[in-house]
């Protein structure tokens, strides 16, 4: 158990009496190893998921799956028997196109059988290319960009009308943030003094067509949202550890939200996918072969 | 018959019907994007701050957070004119609110040509077409004040999204002596025989005043409020088609996808029937210091409804 005391601190608020999924999965060097251990399979599965409904967004989904894994299998109250619990966070999947990550991670914590995640995007199938809140575990409808981070904000409010201190995390793309709702959004959060939203940018720099500072550069992220009136936090978006320190920070934000800016890598894990080239690619058996053998 | 009140405005009406639901519903919210004295909603806000939201003038917004405090239990009422909640915030409705079903009732004020004054930018002949597209979207379109608050209380007491089309200004009055209301059935408010008017909003009380006419000619016409465009009461409907042989609809918006859209695609397959459409003909509006002058200019009058009721029965001939 090497982690901060601050982090530690955090822990003990946050975990509380209600059960927390995979609780051996504490905030420890040991439960962050494990945790390590559950990515590598779930950028594994992913792979699979993507290859077999041949299309889908691979880059995103393996720059996003780390940041997701943190949260629902380390930050998150939430009970996958019980995926409607009120008193549950919640997380919005703004960045819809990484929807098999999000469902590698549901499977994962239990919320429907690991089986049913080969049927992505297949006629029938609960599993949609991007999300949508008939999947267990899914708490908000997204696939249109710019939209999660409203939603995400009503969430928030509901949780402060109610007095139910549900946390809400909204996950964005950086490309994404092209949307002007993203901006609206962002100044009702700071208006209504949302400390219980965290949005998480996945930084990895490049959006469809290519880099993002070629296509409608939004740089200085950073000094972006602070001018809104948010608490930003850099994290390195491919490390657990990073992300929960992160977040752990976030926790201490008081009368207005905080975002977490993750740098990552699109297609990170598999060296030949990174950077832009399976965006929207579904890899063919070669391709996967090579890909999960270096996931080994 | 004389009335005892000739007009009447709906927004007054529901304001406050807003404050008297969110008396017994603990769960309402109301959002409003920066026109709550228009819309009024200032009611509410006055009576129910923490329940009301201000969110500035950001429509497109303002339908993601009703999705996700109806997401989270809440029964929001998203409020602005029409054309920037229904129509610029459109692709908001339907992938945020109507695709997961969520309980959000969207209120559409200042609809069709009732802002006048303010020209075709404020002016909406769009907003229920694009609604009722919407799978399991509910759209309701009162006749005046006193239906506006019995369709308030009908869309929010029905689980499930659904739009309320309101006017701005004093409207004329068709119920003085109480309204009944259930949603998807339409309101019989003169029998006939000749001719079926199927109406809503304020096209209802020309609706009537074109009945009285046509009597005096010898024409027997019926006068149906449609309030529900969606669902359609199609058994009204289907009886109209069957019983009178002719129908003429009356709606203040496009005559491309409303009222006189579903009512043709409803009657087209089982009883195809002479019908005239009465509404704006594939133009925009533009200012006028009155409403009921800008209706006429368009075309929406009580003469318009009349004509088209005898040139449909002559086509039945």
């Amino acid at each position: 158990m090497e982690l901060t005391e601050l982090g530690r601190l955090i822990s003990s608020l946050t975990v509380g009496e209600e059960p927390t999924v995979l609780g051996n999965m504490v905030q420890t060097r040991d439960g962050l190893r494990q945790l390590g251990s559950v990515i590598k399979d779930l950028r594994k599965t992913v792979l699979r998921m993507i290859a077999e409904a041949g299309s889908g967004h691979l880059g995103a989904s393996l720059s996003a799956v780390d940041i997701l894994a943190v949260l629902y299998f380390m930050r998150m109250r939430h009970k996958p028997e019980a995926p409607s619990w009120p008193g549950r966070d919640r997380l919005v999947l703004s960045k819809g196109h990484a929807a098999p990550a999000l469902y590698a991670v549901l499977a994962k914590a239990g919320y429907f059988p690991e089986e049913e995640l080969t049927s992505l995007r297949r006629l029938g199938s609960r599993l949609q290319g991007h999300p949508d809140i008939e999947t267990p575990g899914v708490d908000a409808s997204t696939g249109s960009l710019g939209q999660g981070l409203s939603i995400a904000v009503g969430m928030a409010l509901a949780s402060k009308i109610d007095g139910s201190g549900c946390r809400v995390y909204a996950l964005v793309g950086d490309g994404e943030l092209n949307e002007g709702q993203i901006w609206e959004a962002a100044l009702t959060a700071v208006h209504h003094g949302l400390d219980n939203l965290t949005v998480i940018v996945d930084w990895n720099g490049y959006q469809l067509t290519g880099r993002t500072e070629d296509v409608k550069s939004i740089e200085p992220l950073d000094e972006k949202w602070k001018a809104f009136g948010w608490d930003t936090v850099l994290a390195d978006g491919n490390d657990p550890e990073s992300i929960l320190e992160a977040l752990n920070l976030c926790d201490l934000t008081t009368g207005k939200p905080s975002v977490v800016i993750a740098r990552t890598t699109k297609g990170k894990g598999v060296s030949f996918m990174e950077g832009n080239r399976f965006s929207r690619k579904a890899p063919d058996p070669e391709e996967l072969r090579k890909a999960l053998s270096e996931l080994i | 018959m004389l009335k005892l009140v000739q007009e009447a405005s709906q927004l007054e009406h529901f304001g406050r019907a807003l404050v008297a639901l969110g008396i017994v519903r603990e769960d309402l919210v109301v959002l409003d994007p920066d026109v709550a004295a228009s819309t009024k909603t200032t009611y509410f806000a006055e009576r129910f701050p923490e329940r009301f939201i201000e969110i500035g003038i950001s429509e497109q917004d303002m339908i993601g957070v009703a999705a996700g405090l109806a997401a989270s239990g809440k029964t929001p009422v998203a409020c602005g004119f029409a054309v920037f909640v229904a129509c610029r915030a459109w692709e908001q409705i339907a992938n945020s609110v109507a695709r997961p079903g969520l309980n959000v009732k969207i209120v559409g004020t200042h609809s069709g040509l009732s802002p006048s004054a303010d020209g075709a930018s404020h002016q909406t002949i769009g907003d229920i077409v694009l609604m009722r597209v919407l799978p399991g979207m509910r759209v309701v379109v009162p006749a005046d004040a006193a239906e506006a608050v019995k369709a308030l209380e009908g869309v929010v007491e029905a689980s499930g999204p659904a739009y309320l089309r309101l006017m701005r200004g004093s409207t004329p009055v068709v119920y003085d002596e109480g309204c009944d209301f259930e949603i998807g059935r339409a309101n019989l408010l003169r029998e006939g025989s000749d001719v079926t008017i199927v109406a809503n909003g304020v096209m209802v009380g020309m609706a009537l005043e074109a009945a009285e006419r046509l009597a005096r000619y010898g024409v027997s016409a019926r006068v149906l409020d449609m309030h529900t465009v969606k669902p359609l009461d199609v058994s009204a409907v289907g009886e109209a088609a069957r019983e009178t042989g002719a129908i003429v609809t009356a709606e203040e918006h496009s005559v491309i996808g409303g009222l006189g859209g579903v009512v043709a695609e409803t009657i087209v397959g089982d009883s195809p029937t002479p019908m005239a459409m009465v509404g704006v003909k594939d133009r925009f509006g533009g200012s006028s210091r009155s409403h009921k002058e800008l209706l006429a200019s368009l075309g929406l009058t009580p003469d318009a409804i009349v004509r088209a009721v005898q040139s449909t029965m002559e086509k039945r001939k």
